[in-house]
């Protein structure tokens, strides 16, 4: 009677190594609501967007059929325009990753090992500040100085460089405005937590300023890069305002999905479009998880 | 025997602390030198200002002859092992270990060889293929030796490398690193806060206090010869009489230490002939301490201080020790044994017992 009673006494589970402890109906009642809202709002609706995708639109009426078809999917993959539309988006979102990376890291570098504790707080500051402004009145800004005779055309006047104008460029320049603080937040934390002792061993070692960066620093930062580039990537992917505010004509895949739903009103081919971005995303994250970025997120 | 590194006038202020107070120090080539200290003492900054991590306020910095000061820690014929071991996560050992020669661009053929042959110095071979998470602490610390022994240096800097082992292995690595020294002929700069540590391994020793050396000298004489209380008290367990007390049981006045294992006890009944040769002090044993070895008993003198008496376990004469506890005890030391400190002249013969001083000190302030 003894021996086992003590094991299930309650100083046994206490003793218990964290990880193994199970969690009790109060631990349970409190983790349901918000897994829930995962669950529905998040993994639910992406499921819908998936079995919407699936439906088809009757050219007539516009009313949504609820017959299984693979035709949405048939249409992106045979349409030429759809699959350059694919390519393009992909590479203007890649483009804004790279931009980002090549900005941030720099910056990063200055915040977590140059910079005063001081100067260091007022930095994270400001490089958060400007996502307290509203997306629109950055991007329609950003309108104003690509214009004709914007800021940037009469900044750049005398050195004989004018404005690029409305189009995929400046697309890419918005977007690589819009994200950047999520690329240097990242690996500004991620060389934060490089140890000085490392750069220092380097050194020591023989590695100049160039070398230590080259051999250590960028290969330790390299996971909380591909952190950023997850934000940076992914939001690129999405966006359909910025290309419509500064693109022109050019169309990326969110414009494609807006006009379907909008002028349209084919949300089954909508879905379907919507979904080349999550996949490409699945696909993506697949890769960042062997740089074991997914832990400096 | 030539000088590896000669500091001069050597200060690092930050701000209005003095890391280092105009220190001036020669370690000899091939020399095993420790710099021991407590925590804040400067002998960790002291290190850091010949590896070049720290630039100096003022003074200068030689090695091997050469002024380089203002150098950069890669212009610099040191390597270090730091206390962390700052091992790079995503290297092998091996490239670990290659990564000063690659930098310095040895041949790969060389290079491979020079590092096998450095993980064999520590007892690692094989292991070249291993990642730096697969090691247990005390590996990883023979691999941060490896990739600094690798590069040959003319100093090899050590900033308390045993710290994060356990007992152990701290004191097999104590030996290894002593015999790896021994065999590598490379000068060693080993800082230290644990006093047996560095008895153990020292050719020399540097005792850091508030920026400044307290004492150089070899391990016997730092023990033996301790110059002043600071010393005694920071390496072994030192008993010090001073004031009154030392006027009382030395017969003089000034500072004076015994070590505990020079002191013998007696029973009150047992005094010694008065031989002018021995200071003899009464007192109660507050404590026995039982260690193993060694028992220690802590006993209240009666003119005042408290001195603890060891005494070897080399028979069973522990139960004796231990039933002594709160009992009236005499103990008994030569006076050869007495180390004056800080300049006070040396201990007069005379008064025995210490208990009628006759010194011509006696009545000095």
């Amino acid at each position: 009677m003894a021996t086992p009673a003590v094991t299930r006494s309650p100083r046994g589970r206490r003793n218990r190594p964290r990880g193994a402890e199970r969690p009790g109906r109060g631990t349970l009642l409190l983790l349901t609501p918000p897994m829930l809202w995962l669950g529905v709002a998040y993994l639910g609706a992406l499921g819908a967007l998936f079995i919407t995708s699936l439906w088809q639109q009757n050219d007539f009426t516009g009313a949504i059929e609820r017959v299984w078809t693979l035709d949405n999917f048939r249409d992106l993959f045979t349409i030429d325009v759809y699959r350059t539309i694919t390519f393009r988006t992909i590479a203007i979102a890649a483009l804004v990753t790279v931009v980002d990376a090549l900005l941030a890291f720099p910056i990063a570098l200055y915040m977590a090992k140059v910079a005063s504790p001081r100067l260091q707080r007022l930095l994270v500051i400001s490089v958060l500040m400007p996502l307290w402004a509203s997306y629109l009145v950055k991007a329609y800004a950003w309108r104003g100085m690509l214009s004709e005779n914007g800021l940037i055309a009469w900044l750049g006047a005398p050195f004989g460089i004018d404005t690029p104008g409305y189009g995929l460029p400046a697309t890419t320049i918005v977007l690589a405005y819009l994200w950047l603080p999520y690329m240097i937040l990242p690996i500004y934390a991620g060389l934060e937590r490089l140890p000085d002792s490392l750069w220092e061993a380097s050194a020591d070692l023989g590695g100049g300023a160039w070398t230590t960066l080259r051999r250590v620093v960028l290969p330790m930062a390299f996971p909380a890069i591909v952190a950023g580039s997850i934000f940076t990537f992914s939001l690129s992917l999405g966006d359909y305002i910025a290309v419509r505010i500064v693109g022109g004509t050019s169309q990326l895949l969110g414009n494609v999905v807006y006009d379907n739903v909008g002028a349209a009103n084919n949300l089954p081919f909508a879905a379907a479009v919507a979904t080349i971005p999550v996949v490409v995303m699945v696909i993506y994250l697949a890769a960042a998880r062997r740089t074991g970025a997914l832990e400096n997120l | 025997m030539p000088t590896a590194i000669s500091l001069r006038g050597l200060s690092k202020h930050f701000g209005d602390v003095k890391a280092v107070d105009d220190l001036d120090l020669d370690i000899a080539d091939g020399e095993f030198f420790s710099m021991l200290g407590p925590s804040g003492s400067g002998k960790t900054t002291v290190l850091r200002l010949i590896a070049g991590f720290e630039q100096p306020t003022a003074g200068r910095i030689e090695l091997g002859g050469k002024d380089v000061t203002g150098r950069p820690p890669f212009a610099r014929d040191v390597n270090t092992v730091f206390q962390d071991y700052a091992i790079f996560p995503h290297m092998s050992v091996r490239q670990n270990v290659e990564y000063g020669l690659r930098v310095k661009r040895v041949p790969r053929a060389d290079r491979r060889a020079r590092a096998e042959e450095a993980l064999a110095t520590v007892r690692l071979e094989g292991y070249g293929d291993r990642r730096p998470h697969q090691l247990s602490g005390g590996q990883r610390q023979r691999v941060a030796l490896a990739r600094a022994l690798v590069n040959r240096p003319q100093v090899l800097l050590l900033d308390e490398p045993l710290g994060a082992l356990d007992l152990k292995l701290r004191r097999q690595m104590q030996i290894e690193l002593k015999q790896i020294q021994r065999d590598v002929g490379i000068t060693f700069v080993f800082v230290t806060h644990d006093q047996e540590e560095a008895l153990t391994m020292s050719d020399r020793i540097a005792v850091f206090n508030e920026g400044r050396i307290e004492q150089l000298a070899t391990p016997v004489e730092l023990y033996e010869q301790p110059a002043s209380s600071f010393v005694a008290g920071f390496v072994g367990t030192s008993n010090l009489l001073e004031g009154p007390v030392a006027r009382d049981v030395v017969g003089s006045d000034g500072q004076f230490v015994v070590r505990p294992e020079k002191v013998s006890m007696l029973a009150p009944a047992d005094a010694p002939a008065e031989d002018g040769e021995h200071c003899v002090a009464r007192g109660t044993v507050r404590e026995v301490v039982y260690l193993g070895a060694a028992t220690h008993s802590v006993v209240d003198l009666d003119a005042g201080a408290t001195l603890t008496v060891a005494h070897q376990n080399t028979d069973r004469s522990i139960d004796a020790a231990l039933e002594r506890r709160g009992q009236q005890v005499l103990l008994v030391w030569s006076r050869d044994s007495l180390v004056p400190l800080g300049g006070n002249d040396a201990v007069p013969a005379g008064s025995t017992t210490g208990r009628q001083p006759s010194s011509p000190e006696e009545n000095t302030p």
